[in-house]
């Protein structure tokens, strides 16, 4: 992991922040430089809810370096509230029992860290949406 | 002591992670004798989570409850003795995950189990004299504790956020804040070392004790409060005993205190102990109830508040998370998993 490629990614990574098309409207996440419907270069900036669905699951027992002291865990594709489709972690449930179509939110989460002395990787990753009592 | 202008909490939020270890599993593995105390779970972090996390999500919940805008916040202060880094404040971390970068301040308190309502003093201050419309502060900790020591019972992991704000715009509004430190070695850390020590007996009637009964007693002679004068009272919670002995022995019931103590079912989080209780008890409080709040942090030193619940309570909470949602999601776990979760096992 890259300390300066990380920092870049932080907007994303903790606030969601994706982009908006000054041209058509277009949102995108992550954040591009051209806009694959209309070609515009300008955007501003646009925070999303935070808030999905479960598209598809699986649970993976095998991960990369960075990855492995989480496994099992669950790696999903969800659709945001604004129709994003977003590759992510599913966390604070067993992976087994992540389901299509099931409602989750965004949380912050300790991604990777190079051994004991690098840099710790904080970015999103989604978790059922909490009960309200 | 108190600003010149009136402050008071305009939201809070609170955070406690999912999965939870009975100390009788504690127990079957170090001591495997009958347990001498009630039966009793504390929260334990993920595999993902950590003190940072933990803030990060009761900042939101606070926010959430606030709706204010976090451009506003001046400052975004957090307390924790379990910081991610030695050297590198988890409060920028917190700070940029809810947008109140760059023109805020941002630091990490320290003071064992009390960061939090120190930073609660500095933000009231802040926002009192005017020199911020808002000011978060907080605690939050994944508490350490050496395998096998009693500490290893209870050491939990939660935290809480408050942001305040002028008085008008408050669901709860200071009435007064006072503390009392002494240099009292308690409890510690030393430097790279993972585990804290702790001077067992000597904990109590010098150090938790003596110190929340001054700060307290100095708090209830400069309001010409009594123990009659608050619905609830709460009390740094390292165990389930200390904060109902330390109430009765400052004259405040049982029934003032109980619903507040956590540490049954979610251990003692050290910053984010008291803080928790405290927004437990706003969860459950009304218009024109007195709230006190009492501290403790060993090294040593402990800080009083006493609040007063505003009309706007129930508008502005209903907006939030309770502490009780977080209280209900529960995932049990072995010492096995708990032993891999808060990384004690060590694979390099």
């Amino acid at each position: 992991m890259q300390i300066a490629k990380s920092w870049r990614r932080q907007p994303s990574n903790l606030r969601l922040e994706g982009t908006r098309c000054t041209g058509c409207g277009q949102l995108e996440f992550p954040t591009v430089i051209r806009c694959a419907q209309c070609g515009e270069i300008e955007f501003e900036t646009y925070q999303f809810a935070g808030k999905g669905k479960v598209i598809v699951a699986s649970t993976v027992y095998e991960a990369t370096r960075d990855f492995g002291e989480h496994v099992p865990y669950c790696a999903a594709i969800i659709e945001l509230e604004e129709g994003i489709h977003l590759a992510t972690m599913i966390t604070d449930v067993d992976p087994a029992d992540v389901t299509v179509g099931m409602e989750v939110e965004m949380v912050t989460r300790r991604i990777a860290a190079q051994g004991d002395n690098g840099p710790i990787l904080y970015a999103y990753k989604f978790a059922p949406q909490l009960q309200i009592l | 002591m108190k600003p010149n202008k009136a402050v008071g909490i305009v939201g809070y939020g609170g955070y406690i992670p999912r999965y939870r270890i009975d100390a009788a599993e504690v127990n079957r593995v170090w001591k495997d004798s009958a347990m001498p105390l009630g039966r009793s779970f504390k929260a334990v972090p993920g595999p993902d989570e950590d003190t940072a996390t933990i803030a990060i999500q009761a900042a939101r919940n606070a926010m959430r409850m606030a709706q204010i805008s976090p451009e506003k916040l001046r400052a975004v202060w957090f307390g924790t003795e379990s910081k991610p880094y030695a050297v590198k404040p988890t409060s920028t971390i917190v700070a940029d995950a809810i947008g109140a970068l760059p023109h805020a301040n941002a630091a990490d308190w320290e003071f064992a189990c009390k960061p939090g309502t120190e930073a609660m003093q500095a933000a009231i201050a802040m926002v009192g004299s005017g020199m911020a419309p808002y000011a978060m502060c907080g605690g939050a900790d994944t508490a350490q504790a050496r395998p096998g020591d009693i500490l290893e019972y209870n050491t939990g992991a939660g935290g809480a956020s408050f942001i305040l704000g002028e008085a008008e715009e408050s669901l709860a509004i200071l009435e007064a804040s006072t503390s009392y430190v002494t240099n009292t070695p308690d409890f510690f850390r030393r430097e790279g070392q993972p585990y804290p020590s702790h001077g067992q007996r000597f904990t109590g009637k010098p150090a938790y004790f003596h110190h929340i009964r001054a700060a307290v007693g100095e708090l209830l002679n400069e309001t010409g409060a009594t123990p009659e004068s608050f619905k609830y009272a709460v009390f740094h919670q390292p165990n389930y005993q200390f904060p109902l002995k330390v109430a009765a022995s400052l004259g405040f019931p049982k029934e003032k205190v109980e619903p507040f103590i956590l540490t049954s079912q979610i251990g003692n989080t050290y910053s984010g102990a008291a803080l928790l209780g405290l927004a437990t008890a706003l969860d459950a409080a009304a218009p024109g109830d007195k709230i006190l709040l009492a501290s403790y942090g060993s090294g040593a030193g402990s800080d009083a508040f006493s609040f007063t619940v505003t009309e706007r309570i129930e508008e502005i909470r209903s907006r939030g998370v309770s502490i009780k949602s977080y209280l209900n999601r529960t995932r049990l776990i072995d010492y096995a998993v708990y032993a891999r979760y808060r990384g004690k096992l060590r694979m390099n």
